[in-house]
């Protein structure tokens, strides 16, 4: 609980020469408990919190005023960068955007190859978020457990793209190429393994004594409260709200996929541990579902205005070539306009807020992290807490800064 | 074409707000609202308090550039309705060095957003209780996503080996910074000053000149000057 109640500051005798100031602390940026360059002044009135105040932006890269340099197709790799913990998720919102702006849509191949990719991305996130959390307060074990689980997921990402990290797989227009042979039936297997990770996982954290002591009742948000301060994802859905942008404003092929929202109760740290939990679950269930169900056909739009054309055709076709060279020189040009594209990223809401001049570069692109929003809230959140449940606060907010910096 | 129920919320909402709307659109069947700048509390208030409306969150504060109108800043906030599961922009157009009304009090989200529109834009939200810089450098001057800010910017930092600690310099830009202008195929290239390229003007935008090259313009020009006296192009 917090604790603002039982303090009575006047507890010591203020004479005429005694003076107490409250006690300035920093904390981080280079701290393990810190999810990176987190800088957190932190004002002490003994071992309570009086106030927190991040100072962000050691990270800051100026991705949005570099991508306003850049054309649609060279952009798109900024996206990888933010939330580097799960890169398409990212990737997904801008190539939304510029979709929705450039009017076309996508072979629903390539939309079940993004929706299993973006799964396998939240559990590649929740995997990080729950076990660092749980190191955060005191336990090694599920890091070292799950590090190994999220490694075979970014194996995935490797073989689909040729990148572990900074995929640059998803494209305005589809995806970059097809899945090789084979790996729809690993992607498989691994959803049948992951449960028992998570069993296990949750065997070392959910009903653990000191992980429950250090994170029940620890940072408390009503549902009003996450309204106001702009939560989404899991900070949402952990503070009682039944809200997931994968249902109620499905985008690519959401609406075909049968899954749950989890909701938590309570709106304290350990709420969220356990809205994270369940979604694994429900991520591992739409997996199966975009492996079972997945369409053949194209993965590209084959509109070469926009996609490059095969390789092969490229060999007998002089129209193809041009198009080709067109597209990776000087991009293609996206109609007058402007949207804000977002999706359900593991974070919470990820959103692009893209504004085209008729040009081959974005004349603005905004990007909304659903981070940023969350860790602002941490002032209010610790207030009237102890020193390390502030710790505890942030392992539950899953902040990456590259995405909170941008 | 946009929802039904979302025509009808924009009617309602213009019918409601009065003058305060300038106009209402739909830009890919998204809801835009363009207020009056000083009437954007109002707005905003309306559009939470409103059961009709009920946008609960504030999902985002931006800003775009826009250098050649006189009304140079567009402030664009994001709504979402959780209830209503609607989405809505509202805009303002602002002059610079235009005090925009701070809509902390309404939304707690605000303030951060806030921050980092003054820090990008350098717009000023009047009465924001906190607006300091947010992801630029302490003491960092100007406001980087203004058109008019060089990608580069102004400064560079290194750790200094004499001074053992890391200092400011000016930009050095080991290559030349290189813009490509696509607009049109034929005139692209053309901004490219190349020494001995009869096309003497010096393009108003686009490739800066490298050192040599300008050099080699002002000796050409030197020359064709002695040339009127008739020593001719013997230097070119």
């Amino acid at each position: 609980m917090p604790l603002t109640d039982n303090i009575d500051t006047p507890d010591v005798i203020i004479g005429d020469e005694t003076q107490i100031k409250p006690f300035t602390m920093n904390f981080g940026p280079q701290h393990p408990a810190a999810h990176g360059v987190l800088r957190l002044v932190l004002e002490m009135e003994g071992e309570i919190v009086d106030r927190a105040d991040p100072h962000i932006g050691l990270l800051h890269r100026g991705t949005e005023k570099l991508i306003e340099h850049k054309t649609y197709t060279q952009a798109l790799p900024y996206f990888d960068r933010l939330d580097y913990v799960a890169p398409m998720n990212q990737e997904h919102a801008f190539a939304l955007a510029t979709e929705k702006l450039l009017g076309i849509t996508v072979p629903k191949r390539a939309q079940y190859i993004r929706v299993l990719f973006c799964e396998v991305g939240r559990i590649l996130n929740h995997i990080l978020n729950i076990t660092t959390f749980a190191l955060d307060v005191g336990a090694i074990t599920p890091a070292l457990w799950g590090f190994e689980e999220r490694e075979k997921g970014m194996e995935f990402y490797e073989r689909v793209s040729g990148a572990r990290l900074h995929a640059n797989y998803f494209r305005p227009g589809g995806v970059a190429r097809d899945m090789p042979e084979g790996l729809s039936d690993d992607i498989l297997q691994w959803c049948d393994d992951l449960p028992k990770f998570i069993t296990d996982l949750e065997g070392l954290l959910t009903e653990n004594r000191i992980f429950k002591q250090r994170t029940v009742d620890i940072g408390i948000v009503t549902a009003t409260e996450a309204q106001d301060w702009g939560f989404s994802g899991p900070m949402l859905r952990g503070s009682g709200i039944a809200w997931d942008l994968r249902k109620s404003q499905p985008y690519d092929s959401y609406e075909e996929f049968d899954f749950d929202i989890p909701v938590g109760k309570t709106g304290d740290c350990y709420a969220r541990y356990l809205v994270r939990v369940a979604e694994m679950y429900e991520s591992i269930k739409i997996m199966k579902q975009a492996i079972e169900n997945m369409p053949d056909g194209y993965v590209r739009t084959n509109d070469y205005k926009v996609s490059p054309p095969p390789r092969a055709e490229m060999k007998n076709s002089m129209e193809a070539l041009i198009h080709h060279f067109k597209l990776f020189s000087e991009g293609f040009h996206v109609p007058e306009g402007e949207t804000y594209t977002a999706v359900e990223a593991p974070k919470g809401e990820f959103g692009v807020y893209l504004v085209s001049d008729g040009t081959n570069r974005p004349y603005r692109c905004r990007i909304r992290a659903p981070g940023f929003a969350h860790l602002q809230a941490l002032d209010f959140m610790s207030k009237g807490h102890q020193l390390a449940d502030t710790v505890s606060i942030i392992g539950s907010l899953d902040v990456v800064f590259g995405e909170i910096d941008r | 074409m946009p929802d039904d129920s979302l025509l009808d919320l924009a009617e309602y909402i213009s019918e409601k707000l009065g003058s305060c709307v300038i106009e209402h659109k739909f830009e890919k069947d998204e809801l835009v609202l363009q207020v009056k700048p000083d009437e954007i509390i109002r707005a905003l208030q309306f559009l939470r308090d409103d059961r009709e409306c009920d946008f609960s969150v504030l999902i985002d504060i931006t800003a775009v550039d826009y250098p050649s109108r006189v009304e140079r800043f567009d402030v664009v906030y994001s709504l979402l309705s959780l209830r209503q599961n609607n989405r809505a922009r509202v805009r303002i157009s602002v002059e610079d060095e235009q005090m925009v009304p701070t809509s902390v009090d309404i939304y707690s989200s605000a303030l951060w957003y806030e921050r980092e529109v003054w820090d990008m834009y350098g717009i000023a939200f009047a009465n924001n209780p906190d607006l300091r810089r947010i992801l630029t450098d302490y003491g960092f001057e100007g406001h980087p996503q203004r058109k008019d800010f060089p990608l580069t910017g102004y400064v560079e930092l290194r750790y200094d080996e004499e001074y053992k600690r890391v200092v400011y310099e000016p930009v050095k830009l080991t290559q030349d910074f290189r813009d490509f202008d696509y607009l049109s195929p034929w005139e692209g290239l053309t901004d490219i000053q190349l020494l001995g390229d009869e096309k003497e003007s010096i393009p108003p935008h686009g490739w800066s000149l490298s050192d040599n090259v300008r050099a080699g313009l002002e000796q050409k020009n030197k020359s064709t000057d002695i040339g009127e006296e008739g020593e001719g192009h013997a230097s070119n």
